[in-house]
């Protein structure tokens, strides 16, 4: 689509022919471009995020469901109020799904998505390299397993003896009495399932980062006496700080949102709410007939407060992480 | 050498083996469960083939659609993904990488913010969106092998996925574009070529790691993806099934599910992808382009 007639790109120092006429043009283009360059993506985000998300909004001042699709007028304002927000926090449940979801994205974060992947990227890029690479390569496999099967597995690992892999493991060590894992506890291995899936991500980008330090900082470290302690401490981790950073940035955004494996593996249970986290709930009250209706616009509140939740975190997020600096001017542009 | 530094190297396996059985005893459940008629944790009941019947004979009957066509369903729908994921997204970070307009801090901060947004909350309007593709003709309905780009068609859902997968494609292009000396180009545009060109010719072979680390990532979230076509195909044997339905479709369908059929088909959908990333680890590995700061 641009690639003819471009040849007089921005402020080119252009043959002396060149007429003031041409240099406006491709001024012009060179303003242009950049716009050409994102028209693509902007489409895409425009018909499934900016659109949606004008509708969602109205959506959650409506009380649209199945019983009204068709009938109510959702787009007139004249149908729209706060009573599901007000829904939202009168909810008896709601301490509870507001406390499940913290609980779920801190502890797996801080456990896996960013402290389990830091141990294996720091432990995988130091010993025999093969090794690292086929540590690395087994902890990618829960990520590219298709997420029914991957919680069938772990249905198994967690099942009742004589059936339950991990009780048969218990047994012989004469721990627990053989009961249904998932039932006692449903948060460990909530937060096990997510972890596993979610070290990868943080797991990749440490390791390439530890890899990208010259060789000579860690050795000068270890000429000085330092621990392995102290190295990791005071150069690897100052090292590797932006990867750090993003991770934690991007993993808790990932998690808040993400529902997935819970509602294939516990479905918020087993007992009433015991594991339902925000997103979760959303999507019971929006695309599930749990209470022989779905309620698409109670469902559409809880989303948008997640997504209100999900932007202060990101805004908080920018201003800690100096975001400035992650998005400055790229300072070449012209010649 | 003391007791204690020999201990050190030991102390990490460990401490690297014993998460990772987890995973393994997983795996080996799976293999030995789709061989078995029945199992007692890893120990086998009895072996059969019986679970891999679906391999040559529809299990739900002659007028669904046999694996095999489920199979090209979701191959096409992920090259398709990967397709638009990598060529969207480097367009868009090329843009944002090296050139200075406005708005560009804005969007970026948008595509990060992007990410904060459940799926969830745009998973019904998006199906109205869908449903409005469908009405435009052609585009719509009525392509060959996609079926089209509205609902309930393999397009419509790789298009979704696509916006989806952007925010993340984009951020990731954009550390490899930032690695890249700004000289080459540079002679390049005093040669007289277009951005256009620049971009096609110049950067993108120099960034080849970068492209095939996102490509392999896509095509695997493409190759599992449940939620998105679960909800944006009607009917889980439809014309436009993927494997991660048709696996449902043995554990809701029937009355009792067999977990050894399931496992069989679980692990059909498994194997691929784990040969591709078997010998494409090295370049997925590479997904994090670079340089000592932002990036990704």
């Amino acid at each position: 689509m641009k690639k003819k007639g471009q040849t007089g790109e921005g402020e080119l120092p252009l043959p002396i022919s060149s007429k003031a006429k041409n240099r406006t043009f491709s001024r012009l283009q060179g303003r242009l471009a950049p716009y050409a360059f994102l028209a693509p993506a902007l489409i895409v985000v425009t018909l499934f995020f900016f659109i949606p998300l004008v509708m969602v909004f109205i959506l959650s001042f409506t009380n649209l469901d199945m019983t009204n699709f068709g009938i109510l007028e959702w787009w007139r304002p004249a149908n729209w109020s706060l009573d599901n927000y007000v829904k939202i926090f009168t909810n008896r449940f709601f301490p509870k799904i507001l406390g499940n979801t913290l609980i779920y994205v801190a502890l797996t974060l801080a456990f896996f998505n960013v402290g389990m992947a830091l141990v294996i990227a720091l432990i995988t890029t130091h010993i025999n390299r093969q090794a690292g690479f086929a540590f690395r390569a087994l902890w990618l496999l829960p990520r590219i397993t298709p997420v029914v099967v991957y919680i069938m597995m772990w249905k198994a690992l967690s099942g009742p003896a004589p059936m339950g892999i991990i009780n048969n493991f218990l047994g012989v060590l004469g721990i627990g009495r053989g009961e249904y894992l998932l039932n006692t506890h449903p948060w460990v291995f909530v937060i096990l399932v997510n972890g596993f899936i979610g070290a990868s991500f943080g797991m990749i980008l440490f390791s390439s980062a530890i890899e990208a330090i010259p060789k000579d900082y860690t050795t000068a470290s270890k000429v000085d006496g330092a621990t392995t302690w102290q190295t990791i401490r005071y150069v690897i981790l100052p090292m590797i700080k932006w990867p750090l950073l993003f991770v934690t940035t991007y993993q808790t955004l990932s998690l808040l949102t993400s529902f997935e494996q819970i509602m294939l593996l516990t479905d918020g249970g087993p007992r009433l709410y015991q594991t339902e986290v925000w997103a979760l709930t959303a999507y019971h009250r929006a695309l599930t007939s749990y209470f022989g209706n779905t309620q698409w616009g109670y469902g559409s509140a809880w989303a948008v407060a997640l997504v209100v939740i999900g932007i202060i975190m990101a805004i908080i997020y920018l201003r800690v992480f100096k975001f400035g600096e992650l998005v400055e001017e790229p300072k070449i542009d012209r010649l | 050498m003391t007791l204690r530094q020999k201990l050190r190297p030991a102390l990490a396996y460990l401490a690297l083996i014993v998460p990772s059985a987890l995973i393994l005893l997983g795996f080996l459940w799976l293999f030995i469960t789709s061989f078995s008629t029945r199992t007692e944790g890893l120990r086998s009941l009895g072996w059969t083939w019986r679970n891999w019947s679906f391999l040559w004979e529809s299990p739900f009957g002659p007028h669904y659609p046999s694996i095999w066509w489920v199979t090209l369903n979701t191959l096409v729908m992920s090259l398709i993904m990967t397709l638009i994921v990598v060529a969207v997204s480097s367009m868009t970070a090329y843009a944002l990488s090296r050139m200075k307009f406005a708005g560009r801090k804005s969007f970026l901060s948008l595509t990060l913010i992007l990410h904060a947004f459940p799926s969830v909350t745009l998973l019904i309007p998006i199906y109205f969106v869908l449903l409005w593709v469908s009405k435009i003709p052609v585009i719509g309905r009525g392509v060959p092998l996609l079926g089209g780009l509205g609902y309930n068609t393999i397009g419509g859902v790789a298009l979704v996925m696509v916006a989806f997968q952007l925010p993340f494609g984009i951020w990731v292009m954009k550390g490899f574009f930032d690695n890249i000396s700004w000289d080459m180009e540079r002679s390049a545009l005093i040669d007289g070529a277009s951005r256009f060109k620049v971009w096609w010719q110049i950067m993108m072979p120099n960034i080849k790691p970068g492209i095939a680390a996102l490509s392999i990532f896509s095509f695997i979230t493409a190759w599992n993806a449940y939620l998105i076509p679960l909800t944006f195909t009607a009917g889980r044997a439809g014309k436009s099934a993927v494997l991660s339905l048709y696996l449902q479709n043995f554990i809701s369908e029937s009355v009792m599910t067999e977990w050894n059929a399931v496992a069989a088909v679980g692990l059909f959908q498994l194997i691929p992808v784990v040969i591709f990333f078997l010998f494409t680890q090295q370049a997925l590995l590479n997904i994090y382009g670079g340089g000592k700061k932002g990036g990704v």
